[in-house]
């Protein structure tokens, strides 16, 4: 969560074309990041370990015919064994249904609350960067704000009055908490990259303020967004889990792996194994998540070529 | 420099009153679209409406704009406001004590434990940021540099429950049968959680964990930073007049880089504090995190209210503190 803030800063500037000598001059930064990426061990690990999680939460019934609320009490805490993988839990239900089904919650908070920040975060940042003078005054203020307000504290408040905690809820809390930290990422691009000499031609050609916007800006500071973007996706998995864990997130009949965590956390010693599968896939989307921003960012940064 | 403290000084000053109206706006909001919280002392029970009538009026939720959606609710506000800081009142929680009392007496507990992490993680993680970025590329360069990507992807909660079971209870256990190691090693450091008879020793594991998250972090911003200096002219300048090689690094190339560190470890007080609303938890310390989250679950949530506005008082402040401080530890900075 607090490497996250400084994660896109870093790529900034206007990465454009980068002449390269050799056969390889003529080919994009895109092509160039993917060529990079693909040869990557490390980020087509975590692809493969996101999109495992992703089928997960998208088809459960692909990965475990069980149904996780079959539970039968005197079957509680039986160890795993071939047919029941992971065993069961304290309330004998099958707990490999429970993880694969404890997938989508998370996975679905995550990119709610991402594709949240990155639509409102970036339209803020771009006309606060773009317009500058009293808009950028007004939206940097309203930035400093939520800013001041540390994450879990403020979701704390917000999902003990609101009362209602469910899938909505923690995603609308988690995005309004985290809108900022994007809004000055892109924020900096656009002041970085709007006295450039092909806006000023586009502009002279008479393109509006739209047009030089969404065209001829935007697309320089997609990079460090999309870096951020994926980082933050693995710290709101962590979130989900944080929250749930604490009691104010997600609540038991559902199922998801905060929760799995929180019940199980004093069968530690006697029935480790109860911990170890959700705190296992847990930290795998989140380093997953993690080390793929880190690849991204490598591979978009024309500075490390 | 005067200058700049002023300008940063009034940019406080919205930024408060700001942060202030943001949380009474979304907990107005939400009593306005989810009900009057003191309904929640009473569970499932009806109660009768004049003891609700009355009950509600004490705990100052009778305000008639609190049923009206979307009112921001501007005189409750200003209410609020001055209760802060001219009478220093940040509201009762369902039994009628003072919040300012409940966190006087839970803040002594918290107050350790920050200081326990912040100087963990500061001593840890400029020891191995230095260690790394002086050997950049070897061996240990690598195990910072991997270590720190794990530490940052365990969740605090993780790590907190697999530390207290596995040391505190499991290897507690074995340390607390050698008769001959002292009780506040045996029962005081590896306590599973908080004890009142060991009130420093047993705050000792709690506050690593706490700290741990950030000493990552703290140790990567060393090292990128001390990689950097190293290579520049200053460093250069230092070797050729012939200084002794701990001079050279532990006076030019150390003080310089510990610039972005040190605002760091400012800015990470905030977090540091919600982290211990977590590591509070699990390790049953009665500090202002343990007394957040129990309200939090008891739906009490004008003590929620006061002790955050509180401590995001105390963390604005510390980002102010550590604004005026870089100023001066660094002389180039102005501000634009």
């Amino acid at each position: 969560m607090s490497d996250a803030t400084s994660a896109g800063t870093a790529v900034g500037g206007a990465p454009g074309k980068t002449s390269k000598s050799g056969k390889e001059r003529n080919a994009s930064l895109w092509a160039d990041a993917r060529r990079q990426l693909v040869r990557d061990p490390v980020f087509m690990l975590a692809v493969l370990y996101i999109l495992v999680v992703s089928t997960m939460a998208a088809f459960p019934q692909l990965w475990t015919g069980q149904d996780p609320r079959a539970c039968h009490t005197d079957q509680s805490r039986i160890p795993p064994s071939w047919e029941h993988p992971f065993g069961f839990n304290i309330q004998g239900c099958d707990y490999y249904s429970h993880a694969i089904y404890g997938a989508r919650p998370s996975m679905v908070i995550a990119i709610m609350a991402t594709g949240g920040i990155v639509l409102f975060g970036g339209l803020m940042g771009l006309l606060a960067g773009y317009y500058g003078g009293w808009v950028d005054g007004f939206i940097s203020r309203l930035m400093d704000i939520f800013f001041s307000l540390p994450f879990l504290l403020g979701a704390i408040v917000f999902l003990t009055v609101i009362k209602q905690q469910n899938i909505f809820t923690i995603a609308l809390v988690l995005f309004l908490l985290s809108w900022p930290t994007i809004a000055r990422i892109i924020r900096g691009s656009v002041i970085s990259s709007k006295d450039l000499d092909y806006v000023q031609a586009a502009k002279a050609v008479g393109a509006g303020n739209g047009r030089l916007m969404f065209r001829h800006i935007l697309p320089n500071a997609i990079a460090p967004m999309l870096v951020y973007a994926t980082i933050v996706l693995g710290s709101f998995v962590a979130a989900e889990a944080t929250l749930t864990f604490l009691g104010i997130g997600l609540q038991p009949p559902t199922q998801s792996w905060g929760i799995m965590i929180s019940a199980h956390q004093v069968y530690f010693l006697a029935d480790p194994w109860l911990l170890l599968f959700p705190c296992g896939l847990l930290i795998g989307t989140v380093l997953s998540f993690i080390l793929m921003g880190d690849a991204l960012r490598d591979a978009l940064d024309p500075k490390f070529r | 420099m005067g200058r700049y403290v002023i300008r940063r000084l009034l940019q406080f000053i919205p930024t408060v009153l700001g942060t202030m109206f943001l949380l009474h706006y979304m907990t107005s909001l939400a009593i306005q679209f989810s009900g009057n919280p003191v309904r929640a002392i009473f569970g499932d029970r009806t109660p009768p409406p004049a003891l609700l009538q009355s009950i509600t009026e004490r705990l100052g939720y009778g305000d008639p704009c609190l049923e009206q959606k979307g009112n921001p609710c501007f005189g409750l506000f200003f209410d609020r406001v001055s209760g802060v800081f001219l009478h220093f009142d940040f509201g009762i929680d369902l039994r009628e004590q003072e919040v300012t009392e409940l966190v006087a007496n839970a803040i002594p507990h918290t107050l350790k434990l920050l200081v326990i992490a912040i100087v963990f993680e500061a001593v840890v993680g400029i020891a191995a940021g230095v260690w790394a970025g002086l050997r950049g590329g070897s061996f240990a360069d690598n195990l910072v540099k991997i270590s720190t990507v794990f530490v940052i992807s365990v969740p605090i909660f993780v790590l907190g429950v697999v530390v207290r079971e596995f040391v505190g209870v499991k290897f507690g256990n074995i340390v607390r049968e050698q008769e001959w190691l002292p009780d506040v090693v045996a029962y005081g450091f590896f306590s599973p959680g908080f004890k009142p008879d060991y009130p420093f020793a047993s705050l000792l594991i709690p506050g690593m964990v706490l700290g741990s998250v950030a000493l990552a972090t703290t140790a990567r911003l060393t090292r990128t930073s001390m990689m950097e200096n190293i290579r520049a002219d200053f460093v250069r300048t230092a070797r050729a007049k012939g200084l002794a090689n701990k001079r050279v690094i532990g006076v030019h190339t150390l003080r310089n880089s510990l610039i972005p560190v040190i605002t760091y470890l400012g800015v990470d007080i905030g977090s540091a504090m919600a982290g211990a609303v977590v590591t509070e938890t699990i390790f049953n310390v009665p500090g202002i995190g343990r007394l957040v989250t129990a309200a939090a679950r008891e739906g009490e949530s004008s003590v929620v209210i006061g002790v955050v506005t509180m401590l995001v008082l105390v963390v604005l402040l510390a980002n102010l503190l550590v604004d005026l401080l870089y100023a001066v530890l660094d002389p180039r900075i102005r501000y634009e």
